[in-house]
């Protein structure tokens, strides 16, 4: 039933890209969603495929693991591509009953639709080849300047790990209680919304009280052991670069100025 | 009239790389009224064997009848099989939701479609005969101790009159007076009802006692099915599988092993005791 839903985005296979370290892939992504909006014109995002098409190539992850993730924002994908297409003024192509095309039009929708494509496909490398763990550790270690603002950066990057580490937890729950409902007769998939929202309850009662008891044990178990925040806390595997991490920087370094001298020397607006 | 699985595997995670079988060709013939212990070790397939008898779960391969119709049939209603096969999940205490005992048993029942007389009427029947005392019916369930929780959810199955009635582990996580009771209790509904009881515990102790039948799993087949006295004979065996025979068996063995001439069949206490004593006269 629920199991199947795979929500756990990693993807377990042994290569360069995997073996980053999370800060540089995190870096990585930033750069290459900032790169999206610097270049404006066919060139800018043909490099941008060239160099999305090489990561995933070096990353052994099946494409069709990042089209997985497109699912999810296709909808968004077609609701912008058609407002775009139908509501940009400019020079009329043609026309479909009130609405008209306009070649400004065809242009904005087209640029945005692969925007937003590439900008998916993009940070669907990123948590495709690096575990959650991985990733709050990067980000931990990257915030880590903000605390001397007093953003609380360890506290933040425990409760995402948390979080992530209970989704399946709780997908297994509902699954459980799902089953066990059904084996008093409930059914979760009949009649209008109001039933069915209805039907919810007996669902959602029992995993509300499951999510709390857990947490509180959790709770319980890391006081226990003494956990006390971040303060003087040490890590069993502390983050450090290696040679390839630093090679990463250059190339990224090297993709960006290429990005941005396209987006500054070829004229803005026109693509294709 | 019965419970037949026929050639039943299933896997879980078709189309990955994670594919586990975990039910092996199962045949099981359950007739109305026995009471059997399903036993098995952690990960046999025990649990996923008792959600196909309610049609929780669909075979990949096989078929199951009840009463001779196979309940994944088009028309065949697995509603009214999930009144007729009645299934207690592990700790069922986890699945309480309503706002006091009395409507949470009522949950099944009105499940059923039957009108509120008869809904209430079978909840007061069942909480009844788990033997929760009547002060206890309109408090709310998360108040109650953890064995009296685990009545009311059993009694959320029974207000639905099960003609089958199969407890996945309902002795886990109590005390060993919680297990007493909760063991006593159900070998009494299924004296007074006379229905199929089919208990599944991964203790022999539990089920020596009680059951008419022993069906060993492991590793999602079916390797014994006999009676207990039949089943506890093959010591070795079921060692190696982790499973262990009741406690006053490995006795029986450990003074015949002394030098003692006692026979090593005894399952229970006292049946043990009658032989000791046999062997003292």
């Amino acid at each position: 039933m629920i199991r199947d839903i795979t929500l756990g985005q990693y993807y377990q296979t042994d290569s360069v890209v995997h073996r980053l370290d999370p800060r540089v892939k995190l870096i990585a992504t930033l750069l290459f969603i900032c790169s999206l909006f610097v270049v404006n014109q066919a060139a800018g995002y043909v490099v941008a495929v060239v160099f999305l098409a090489l990561a995933i190539r070096l990353s052994h992850v099946p494409f069709r693991f990042m089209v997985r993730g497109m699912r999810a924002i296709l909808f968004l994908l077609v609701l912008t591509f058609g407002f775009n297409l139908f509501l940009t003024p400019g020079e009329a192509v043609f026309q479909v009953w009130k609405l008209t095309v306009t070649r400004e039009g065809i242009t904005m929708a087209v640029k945005m639709a692969v925007r937003l494509s590439l900008l998916i496909i993009g940070s669907s490398v990123m948590t495709l080849t690096t575990t959650p763990n991985n990733l709050t550790d990067g980000l931990e270690r990257l915030l880590k300047p903000l605390q001397k603002l007093r953003v609380p950066v360890h506290e933040i990057a425990m409760m995402m790990s948390i979080a992530l580490r209970f989704i399946p937890i709780l997908l297994e729950e509902t699954d459980k209680i799902m089953k066990a409902q059904t084996a008093r007769g409930a059914s979760f998939d009949e009649g209008n919304l109001l039933q069915r929202a209805k039907s919810m309850v007996p669902l959602l009662v029992p995993l509300f009280i499951s999510a709390f008891r857990r947490a509180n044990d959790l709770a319980m178990a890391m006081e226990a052991r003494c956990y006390r925040g971040g303060d003087g806390r040490t890590k069993m595997k502390p983050l450090h670069y290696e040679k390839r991490d630093y090679l990463t920087y250059v190339v990224l370094l090297a993709y960006f100025a290429v990005c941005i001298v396209i987006g500054r020397i070829m004229p803005w607006g026109r693509i294709f | 009239m019965a419970l037949i699985l026929d050639h039943v595997t299933y896997e879980y995670g078709r189309g990955t790389e994670l594919l586990v079988r975990a039910l092996n060709d199962v045949n099981l013939v359950i007739p109305d009224g026995q009471f059997i212990g399903l036993i098995g070790h952690t990960g046999s397939g025990k649990s996923t064997l008792v959600q196909h008898l309610n049609g929780l779960l669909a075979p990949t391969s096989g078929h199951i009848y009840y009463n001779g119709e196979d309940i994944h049939d088009k028309d065949f209603s697995r509603r009214r099989l999930r009144s007729k096969v009645g299934l207690v999940f592990q700790y069922p205490e986890h699945q309480l939701f309503e706002t006091d005992v009395f409507t949470d048993v009522c949950f099944g029942p009105r499940n059923l479609g039957l009108d509120r007389k008869e809904t209430e009427l079978r909840a007061y029947e069942a909480l009844k005969q788990v033997g929760l005392p009547d002060d206890c019916f309109y408090q709310p369930p998360f108040d109650l101790s953890g064995g009296q929780k685990r009545r009311v959810a059993i009694a959320g199955v029974l207000a639905m009159k099960p003609e089958v009635l199969v407890l996945d582990e309902p002795t886990a996580g109590l005390d060993p007076r919680g297990r007493d009771e909760i063991l006593g209790l159900v070998a009494s509904i299924r004296e007074e009802q006379n229905i199929t009881v089919i208990l599944v515990s991964h203790s022999m102790d539990d089920v020596a006692e009680y059951v008419d039948r022993v069906v060993v799993m492991n590793k999602g087949s079916v390797c014994f099915d006999d009676t207990p006295k039949r089943v506890f004979a093959h010591r070795e065996e079921l060692e190696t599988m982790g499973l262990s025979v009741p406690q006053v068996t490995d006795i029986m063995h450990a003074l015949k092993k002394a030098g003692w001439d006692v026979g090593t069949d005894a399952i229970t206490i006292e049946e043990a005791k009658e032989e000791i004593l046999r062997r003292l006269k």
